[in-house]
């Protein structure tokens, strides 16, 4: 019954369909999938069409009003969107913008023209388009919003093929812009056209590409989606799946190594930083005085059992610092910085015995500790401790044990919690047991100054790897080992250093490496180099790797530049 | 004021507990009757709890409180967590049950030698030897004292042993559990408890057949949440008692978070409290929040700038417009009027509260049983609406009497003697009169049911005429005369009594039930900031740090951040134009691209004074300033990086797919 009502409803809903023009573009879009052959729904739209010629006049009648209800309902979705001024979900979640590869640049343009003075000149189109760009996805969303609702009012499955179909074609003008092309801000606008041009064309099924300009955009895109409701069954798990699986992401190939630039360290980073200006100090300070003043508030809730958790936009580091020094001078507390890379549940409980308890002692397990603590500060009511843990959703902190002691640990009621959390999904790791164990209270403290600590051990996919670390445990590693030893590293290293150049380095042939040891008198046997090779591949400083020809091949695991630095240390102590 | 604070609190706690341990109890009679079921198999009692699985920790608890106090001192409460093996969850047990039983006996030396030895190797038969050992020297040592706290189950007592929370516990720990006790049943009286959190089923589903045909299970409904809530609502809210009381919208607020969320009881004392601490935080006049007398004392020792804060009330401004002009000059100058009118108003504010809570449960007796439910079927339903308006102005209290005066006889004589005894058990000394008056309706009723009596007899006798004459045409008019006369005279009689009942309440209503912030002074004893609340419990971090990212002008009050047409300008802090474009892009983003696009923007504030020759200058910091940006949002988790390409970051968030 589904698979055929759902067929008869699409065809009736074709016929509401006024525009003639609009039923063109629906029988050409029937034909490229014909053409195409690549979505099961061909067949049935073909016969969607067929049914299209005999369908009576009262039924068409009957399903105008099946449209007037579908846009009331349009009307309505948008209504609730509308006039709730706080942020709604659809606003919140809106993932009606195509996704472009030209559209950040676009909006990019867009931004920088706002404040009066175009950078590049001759862009009389370019207001109307953007106004325009911005009705269509607005439509887009309306449909969105209605399209559930339609389907929960019919009972019967569509397929909502829109997201999917839509990104294909969207997808389609990228080749366009995939080429070299820079995406300046001048440029970007004659691609965009082309590349709406092309969306246009794609619609149309490539049979009236004279007619397409980039302003039917927004026509064809509602028909799509009218479309939407005419296919049958929907499975939006699959649909799901298939998005992810088949549309390929289609990004420029533009990679940072050929940009001009080079990759700034983190110290230069940091540098930098501090010469440009921080944007609207005055306002983030009047945003700081704000939540300063929440102190005492904040003070007294926690002595009544209530632990507090922060959130919001920018770094809640300094605030809590402040906290700590105006309130928390006097008594007992405990800074835990989440953000750092190595710390752990055991840490914090570690330095909560240790340095709160004074027990020395080791425990066999984190349950262990936890009870020793809850124990100890139930008998001695008057012990009180301020915990304070800057991020309280890292990386390490994250997991479910240790959330789970650190809640357990947060119950304990002369032990006051005050947590920042920064992760967009940092909620979703409390379960509701935790949660009425941390018993948390939320304060939204937006702060928006930056995250300099806590990203400051980040490694950054745009900061230069500083390999300080590196270096020095090289170094360390290469102090205690004897002089023919180093002298080994050093040939594979100045090897490795010569060869940089080469991008299929394979490294360094055991034989060949055999040859030039001897040569520099630095082995006598076979033996006493593989010997040596084992210790340096025990201290991860070779790592050995069989060629195609089955030759062993030895090659050293640090970039260039450590090498480098590395070597010219050397030189000196030398 | 904190001190008094905590006694609320503390108050509301142990009514908590009280509540919890009344509930108990009932179970508790259960429990002891499967004990005395004694066969091959483990007596166990499947307790099921509800999903609100954070009060369950406090409901076990009172449970193994009640059942150590009356039955047996060896329980022991098992957790999930700590039990992720066989033999973790013996030395729990062990533990518990020893350490539980060193606690009620107070025993020497010689058996904490014992429980060393035990720890060493945790089997059941240790169990048992020790189990053997303790009430052989209990019987032999102090029989007096255990036979006192456990008369009843002959000569041991069983060990309890309790599972919080079954559902997490992993099968395979259970079942062996199950099976070696069943061994052991003979020498060692054991119960199980489990704490089911979703249906009976689950121990089946949890347990094969095998296993589950050793146990021999009892079922036990715990209370829902929903009675529970009930239950506090009716004792802490609707009684003159507390002085604290919550405004309409808060009470929704966590009446909503209670049923929406999470079903948990322990939550919505939670968001209460949170409200009385708020309540004394913010409101500087909480101090007249407490017992009467306390507060006309308290009123009486009031210091200027208090009086002056009353002035600023606007509901008693509203008072002070209402009053004569002289009178008006005395309110706004002299502080000893002001506290003179206060501890006035005061007493006033609590007699209408207890007038207002008994006649509240009286309209509520009357608007429960009605079909369809009108106002509500809970009291906290109909109490929500009464505190959000006037009532009687709604149309669902029309509707509720016009139902009401369709009722049948022997529904509002119950109704009515229902509330009297309401009225009578209030303290109110206003409502003689109205009891008066509702029994003068009862026995009128009474009367009206005798005269219906002898109506009865008379159309009884009038038939018997009517079986006489066998005029068809007569018995057609007498019966049709016999039909109007009796319309006619009820009508008069039972139905106008019935329509002068429910006048007579909705007069009551009309009078009592005034909307709390209609009267002087209430936003002492009120807590009405339903925002503050509901951003403290139902917090939404993620809109939150959308709409600091969306739309800076919401935190940073500049004015050249504010939106126009729904795109933010360029001059926004960095990070929120880096997400903006991202927003942008789909799965994967280039970072070239993102930079470029990034330094556009920069570029075009800066474009005026950034000449030529220092753009390279320039242009580091700008892309300091991206890196920046970047790595910010990879910490908030709207990025990550990707192995795919090089050089790319996969989106993590709305429309990343």
């Amino acid at each position: 019954m589904s698979q055929l009502g759902g067929q008869g409803c699409g065809g009736l809903e074709v016929k509401f369909v006024p525009d003639e023009e609009v039923l063109k573009h629906i029988a050409d879009d029937a034909g490229i999938k014909v053409q195409k052959d690549k979505t099961q729904l061909a067949d049935s739209v073909k016969r969607l069409v067929k049914k299209l010629e005999n369908v009576s006049d009262d039924e068409a009648q009957e399903i105008l009003e099946e449209k007037n209800y579908v846009a009331a309902l349009g009307i309505c979705a948008q209504g609730a969107v509308g006039n709730d001024s706080s942020v709604s979900g659809g606003e919140v979640y809106s993932f009606q913008t195509p996704k472009r590869s030209s559209k950040m640049a676009e909006l990019a343009s867009e931004l920088a023209r706002t404040p009066g003075e175009s950078v590049a000149p001759g862009h009389s189109k370019c207001p109307e388009k953007t106004a325009k760009t911005p009705q269509s996805s607005s439509m887009f969303l309306l449909l969105m919003h209605v399209f559930p609702l339609h389907l929960q009012s019919k009972k019967k499955e569509f397929v909502s093929t829109t997201p999917y179909r839509l990104r294909k074609r969207l997808a389609a003008p990228d080749p366009y812009l995939e080429s070299e092309s820079e995406y300046s801000a001048s440029c970007s606008e004659e691609e965009d056209e082309e590349g709406q041009k092309e969306v246009g064309t794609v619609l149309s099924g490539q049979k009236t590409p004279a007619k397409t300009n980039a302003a039917s955009t927004p026509l064809p895109r509602n028909t799509l989606a009218k479309k939407n409701k005419e296919d049958k069954m929907t499975n939006l798990v699959e649909e799901y799946f298939e998005a992810h699986s088949s549309s390929k992401v289609l990004t420029s190939d533009r990679t940072l190594q050929k940009l001009q630039k080079r990759r700034l360290n983190q110290q230069t980073l940091h540098d930098l930083l501090k010469k440009a200006p921080l944007a609207y100090a005055a306002e983030i300070e009047e945003l700081n005085q704000q939540h300063v003043s929440l102190f005492s508030k904040w003070m007294l809730q926690l002595h009544l059992g209530f632990n507090i958790v922060l959130y919001g936009l920018g770094s809640k580091r300094d605030l809590l610092e402040k906290f700590r020094t105006s309130v928390l001078q006097d008594s007992v507390h405990l800074v835990v910085n989440g953000y750092f890379p190595s710390i752990t549940v055991r840490s914090i409980l570690n330095s909560v015995t240790e340095e709160v308890l004074d027990h020395i002692g080791t425990f066999r397990s984190p349950l262990d500790q936890l009870e020793f603590i809850s124990k100890k500060f139930k008998e001695d009511s008057s012990l009180e401790l301020y915990v304070l843990i800057h991020n309280l959703d890292s990386q390490m902190l994250r997991g479910e044990r240790s959330q789970q002691i650190l809640a357990q640990l947060s119950s304990l009621p002369t032990i006051y919690f005050i947590a920042s959390i920064d992760h967009i999904n940092a909620p979703l790791m409390w379960d509701q047991a935790k949660l009425s164990l941390y018993n948390w209270l939320w304060y939204e403290t937006t702060t928006f100054s930056p995250y300099v600590e806590e990203t400051s051990y980040e490694n950054s996919l745009l900061v230069q790897q500083s390999g300080s670390l590196a270096l020095s445990s090289l170094t360390h590693v290469l102090r205690s080992l004897t002089l023919n030893a180093r002298g080994i590293f050093r040939l594979l290293a100045q090897y490795q250093l010569e060869n940089k150049d080469n991008p299929s380095y394979p490294g360094l042939s055991f034989q060949d490496f055999y040859q030039q040891c001897r040569e520099a008198f630095l082995v006598n046997s076979d033996l006493t180099l593989r010997a040596q090779l084992t210790e340096f591949r025990d201290h991860k400083l070779i790592r050995t790797k069989r060629g195609a020809d089955g030759v062993e091949y030895l090659l050293i695991p640090i970039d260039d530049s450590t090498l480098t630095d590395f070597l010219e240390k050397e030189d000196e102590d030398a | 004021q904190h001190i008094q604070e905590d006694l609320n609190t503390q108050l509301f706690d142990n009514l908590v507990s009280f509540l919890r341990r009344s509930h108990s109890e009932c179970q508790e009679k259960t429990t002891e009757w499967t004990c005395r079921m004694k066969s091959r198999e483990i007596p166990a009692a499947a307790l099921i709890l509800g999903v609100n699985v954070m009060d369950h920790d406090l409901t076990l608890k009172s449970l193994s409180e009640v059942l150590q106090d009356n039955i047996t001192p060896y329980i022991a409460l098992l957790e999930a967590k700590d039990c992720p093996g066989i033999k973790n969850l013996m030395q729990k047990l062990m533990g518990q049950l020893m350490n539980c039983h060193i606690d009620v006996d107070s025993l020497e030396d010689e058996d904490y030698v014992q429980v060393s030895q035990n720890r060493i190797r945790c089997s059941m038969t240790s169990l048992v030897n020790w189990y053997k050992s303790v009430t052989k020297k209990t019987d032999s040592e102090t029989p007096s004292k255990k036979r006192a706290s456990s008369p009843r189950h002959g000569q041991s007592p069983p060990v309890v042993v309790i599972f919080k929370d079954m559902e997490s516990f992993t099968t395979k720990v259970l079942q062996d559990f199950i099976v070696i006790s069943s061994q052991h049943i003979h020498e060692l009286p054991l119960v199980l408890i489990f704490g089911i959190a979703t249906s009976p089923m689950v121990i089946h589903s949890l347990l094969p057949h095998s296993v589950s045909s050793l146990l021999c299970i009892e079922l036990f409904q715990s209370l829902s949440c929903k009675e529970h809530l009930s239950t506090i609502i009716d004792k802490v809210l609707l009684t003159a008692q507390f002085p604290f009381k919550l405004g309409e919208k808060v009470l929704q607020v966590l009446i909503n978070i209670f049923l929406y969320h999470d079903f948990s009881v322990q939550n919505f004392i939670k968001g209460f409290q949170l409200c009385i601490v708020e309540h004394f935080y913010s409101q500087p006049l909480s101090v007249l929040c407490c017992q009467l007398v306390e507060a006309k004392k308290r009123a009486n020792s009031l210091s200027h700038d208090q009086c002056e804060n009353i002035r600023r009330l606007p509901s008693f401004r509203r008072y002070v417009e209402s009053q004569v002009s002289e009178k008006q000059v005395a309110l706004l100058t002299a502080d000893s009027v002001v506290k003179e009118v206060t501890q006035q108003l005061l007493e006033d504010l609590h007699v209408y509260h207890e007038n207002y809570v008994s006649v509240l449960r009286c309209l509520h007796v009357f608007t429960s049983s009605l079909p369809k439910y009108p106002l509500g079927k809970q009291i906290r339903e109909l109490h929500c609406a009464c505190l959000e308006n006037q009532v009687w102005e709604t149309e669902e209290y029309d509707s509720s009497l016009q139902l009401a005066r369709m009722l049948n006889k022997s529904d509002l004589v119950t109704m009515l003697q229902q509330c009297v005894e309401i009225l009578v058990s209030s303290s109110g000394k206003e409502f003689d009169k109205t009891v008066e008056k509702l029994k003068e309706f009862l026995t009128q009723f009474q009367k009206l049911e005798a005269e219906a009596f002898q109506e009865q007899d008379v159309s009884i006798s009038s038939q018997k005429e009517l079986r006489k004459k066998t005029d068809l045409y007569h018995l057609q008019k007498t019966l049709l005369e016999l039909k109007e006369s009796r319309r006619s005279k009820k009508l008069t009689k039972f139905e106008m009594l019935r329509f002068e009942v429910v006048d007579y309440i909705d007069s009551l209503v009309r009078s009592y039930l005034v909307p709390a912030d209609h009267k002087t002074l209430h936003e002492i004893l009120y807590f009405n900031t339903a925002s503050v609340l509901r951003a403290h419990l139902n917090a939404a971090p993620r809109t939150a740090l959308h709409t600091a990212l969306n739309n800076p002008y919401c935190y940073l009050k500049n004015q050249a951040l504010k939106p126009d047409g729904g795109s933010i300008s360029n001059k926004a802090p960095d990070i929120c134009i880096v997400y903006k474009l991202h927003l942008e892009c789909g799965r994967l983003i280039n970072l070239v691209d993102w930079l470029e696009a990034f330094s556009t923007v920069v570029m075009a504030v800066e474009g005026p004074h950034a000449d030529a020759a220092s753009s390279d200058q320039v242009d580091d910091i700008i892309h300091a300033r991206f890196i920046r940006a970047v790595s910010e949002l990879e910490l908030l988790g709207f990025i990550k990086p990707s192995k795919q390409k090089t050089d790319h970051v996969a989106r993590l968030t709305w429309g990343g797919c």
